[in-house]
């Protein structure tokens, strides 16, 4: 019986995909409601984010980007996902989910300054509705329920999307999330970026669930399956999920996708735990290149306007670097001034004893 | 009081120059051997050796069964290794981050640390955590902190902070054999020093501090990366003709009392230094200790505490420096106690 039901369950989950890794539309009907110039700018993220990546992973090795998460292979993850938010959504990032709140509108110099450790980087601008990424994993989750929950008390149109790994999904702060919003009827949307491994641990050992989706079914939300590879796909699930969310209806997205790179720039060596093939595999399903050809058979993309994106990320870069360098150093007293709204007298003091020291 | 094995195996067939990690390593590696019901679990210990290399190796030896890669859930990591533990199993729990012990807070507070008493006396949860802590690695605020202060807290966890490789192995091969659950704390900073380990096992009893150096005129209590830049600082300063002597309690719970009271009688002269947040960290309860117990009378300065400030760990560097003690610090504070009338 039980063998039974959970067979049933996991047969409802399979992997929702419109572009298959050739290019080729495979579910017509699922095709979201885009055109041209909405279809055109979704490549330029991707390909600005891909250039993005390569330049902050080289900048980390020569010391002047400090703690990075790569992202490539989990573009159309991220970019696709993001693109069917509203500006006033809210999104509750993890520690990679650094290109969805820099498309969202912070400024990349203080995405870089993020990175940097200065506090200017999570000083978000008003109107960006973000949090820092977060880096404790899964406390993220349990946050987005509350915001959902403070966008329905206020009467908003809106909703908040949170993000986490497949590692993330064993953390009982997954599980407590959703169960709260489901429970609150709240507009929130969960995704999972399953790209294979936590840090060094595949995903087949993390859980005995066939589906990272299919764990909504406990919570009593939705949940689905998605080509995290496939941009057109991501877009469409988190387009659905989004008016059921303002219905009072969350989702769980599970993207099944892949990073290319190391878990982060602080000495990981991925070929101690992944196989060349294994990474082969799945560079064969590259979200780029399906995109591109997607585009190209419909006369949307060249070579032209690649390097156009390209040229114009590697200058924004350059430039969002250099406003990063020119931002005045952080000083120990700054660190104490932010601490509390208003200073408790003795750290007033220490205030006053290191701005005298700073000041010789 | 020093541990007899360490001082006495200056032999090279039994002890060569191995990293603080390598230490821990061993300690862990000789006790499954030597008893099949101790396993180790925590997150990427497996092929990837753990986020700083110590069970490397490891699941080629024992196997996946008593190495486990466990699914990134802090609260069930520490949950189960106490209901293994109850069951007779002695499992050492591998927290990646010591940050992350706030996930596993329940487990250990109302949990291990209350279920012994609440058998009245009957169960017993012989379980280990170890976990990195500290500052100095640039891992930022929520990778860096020092809470051993809320552990040693809770009445029922015994709670262990080795400075050195040799003082890691002996301590943990007592920590694994105690009957009640131990946090054992290992600094990030500690891994990569090295020293002469005895080869074979051996025990250093949880309770017992160790006299890192003797000296007649300013006592220096420190726990892990201080006790080095203590030693430092006592060098200097005999350059300059004060003789200080330096204690490391290395367990806080139980605490050595008797060791840091003999010392300040003699020396009249007492400095704790931790890497801790001072407001709240245990260097106030040595202090109040000290000035509760026989030593009081012989105090001719007041108990001085250094700690950290009270603020998050910066992840630029030249800030997280300036944030927790340094080896100045503790020379000037040894100055001013040495040379108050
Ligand atoms: C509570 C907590 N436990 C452990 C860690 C250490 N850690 C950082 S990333 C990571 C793996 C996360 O994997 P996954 O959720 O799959 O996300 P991915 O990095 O693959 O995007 C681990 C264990 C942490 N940051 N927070
Ligand atoms: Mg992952």
């Amino acid at each position: 019986m039980a063998t039974k039901t959970i067979e049933q369950v996991e047969s409802h989950f399979e992997m929702f995909q419109i572009l298959n890794e050739n290019g080729e539309v495979v579910n017509k009907d699922a095709m979201p409601d885009l055109s041209d110039e909405q279809l055109q700018e979704i490549m330029h993220r991707m390909v600005y984010t891909r250039i993005w990546d390569q330049r902050a992973i080289s900048l980390n090795r020569q010391g002047r980007l400090g703690f990075y998460a790569p992202v490539a292979g989990q573009e159309a993850s991220m970019i696709g996902s993001h693109y069917a938010l509203e500006k006033e959504d809210w999104i509750l990032p993890g520690y990679r989910d650094v290109p969805q709140v820099v498309w969202h509108g912070l400024p990349l110099y203080q995405a870089f300054l993020y990175s940097r450790g200065h506090f200017h980087g999570g000083q978000i601008p008003e109107g960006v509705n973000i949090l820092p990424p977060q880096i404790i994993i899964g406390a993220q989750i349990v946050q987005a329920a509350g915001v959902a929950l403070g966008l329905k008390r206020r009467h908003k149109d809106n909703v908040a999307i949170t993000y986490t790994g497949d590692g993330g999904a064993s953390q009982g702060d997954f599980y407590e999330g959703m169960n709260f919003a489901g429970a609150y009827e709240a507009p929130a949307i969960f995704v999972v970026q399953n790209n294979q491994f936590a840090i060094s641990v595949p995903v087949e050992e993390q859980s005995a669930a066939k589906t990272i989706a299919q764990k909504a079914v406990a919570a009593g939300i939705h949940g689905v399956q998605v080509d995290g590879m496939d941009i057109l796909a991501m877009y469409s699930v988190t387009e659905t999920a989004r008016k059921n969310a303002l219905n009072g209806e969350p989702t769980l997205i599970e993207s099944v996708c892949y990073r290319y790179g190391p878990h982060t720039m602080a000495g990981d060596d991925p070929t101690r735990y992944r196989t060349e093939e294994l990474d082969n595999e799945w560079e064969k399903k590259d979200p780029l290149i399906r995109f591109r050809k997607f585009l190209e058979d419909k006369d949307l993309w060249n070579e032209e306007k690649e390097n156009e994106v390209v040229d114009q990320a590697k200058a924004d870069i350059k430039e969002a670097i250099k406003q990063a360098d020119d931002t005045p150093k952080q000083k120990a007293s700054d660190l104490i001034e932010i601490m509390y709204e208003k200073l408790p007298q003795n750290l007033q003091e220490q205030l006053e004893e290191y701005r005298e020291k700073e000041s010789k | 009081m020093q541990s007899s094995a360490v001082n006495s195996s200056n032999n090279k067939e039994t002890t060569r120059s191995i990293t603080f990690a390598e230490a821990v390593r061993e300690a862990l590696s000789q006790e499954m051997r030597e008893d099949q019901d101790v396993f180790i679990l925590g997150e990427d210990i497996g092929v990837y050796g753990g986020a700083f290399g110590v069970t490397r190796g490891m699941i080629e030896e024992f196997g996946p069964e008593r190495v486990r890669n466990t699914p990134i859930s802090e609260a069930a990591i520490t949950g189960a290794a106490i209901g293994s533990a109850l069951t007779g199993m002695k499992p050492v729990v591998e927290l990646q981050f010591s940050d992350f012990i706030t996930i596993a807070m329940d487990q250990l507070v109302n949990q291990a640390a209350k279920l012994r008493y609440m058998y009245g006396g009957k169960g017993n949860v012989p379980m280990v955590l170890r976990t990195p802590s500290g500052s100095g690695t640039g891992a930022a605020a929520q990778h860096s902190q020092s809470l051993e202060a809320w552990v040693a807290h809770v009445p029922g966890l015994k709670v262990v902070q080795p400075s050195t490789a040799s003082d890691a192995k002996g301590l943990l091969k007592a920590a694994i054999a105690d009957p009640n659950p131990v946090i054992f704390y290992e600094h990030k900073l500690l891994y990569k020093t090295q020293e002469h380990v005895p080869e074979e096992a051996y025990t250093i009893p949880l309770g017992e501090a160790d006299v890192k150096r003797e000296g007649t005129d300013v006592t220096i209590v420190a726990t892990a990366v201080m006790v080095h830049k203590a030693l430092e600082a006592a060098e200097k300063l005999a350059e300059e003709g004060i003789d200080v002597e330096v204690i490391d309690p290395r367990t806080l719970v139980p605490l050595d009392e008797k060791t840091i009271v003999d010392s300040v009688k003699k020396t009249g002269r007492v400095i704790v230094v931790h890497e801790a947040v001072k407001r709240g960290g245990y260097g106030g309860e040595i202090a109040s200790m000290i000035a509760e117990s026989e030593a009081f009378d012989y105090l001719d300065a007041p108990v001085r505490r250094l700690g950290a400030l009270p603020i998050p760990v910066p992840y630029n560097p030249a800030l997280e420096k300036a944030m927790v003690p340094q080896m100045d610090d503790i020379m000037q504070a040894a100055r001013d106690s040495v040379h108050r009338r």
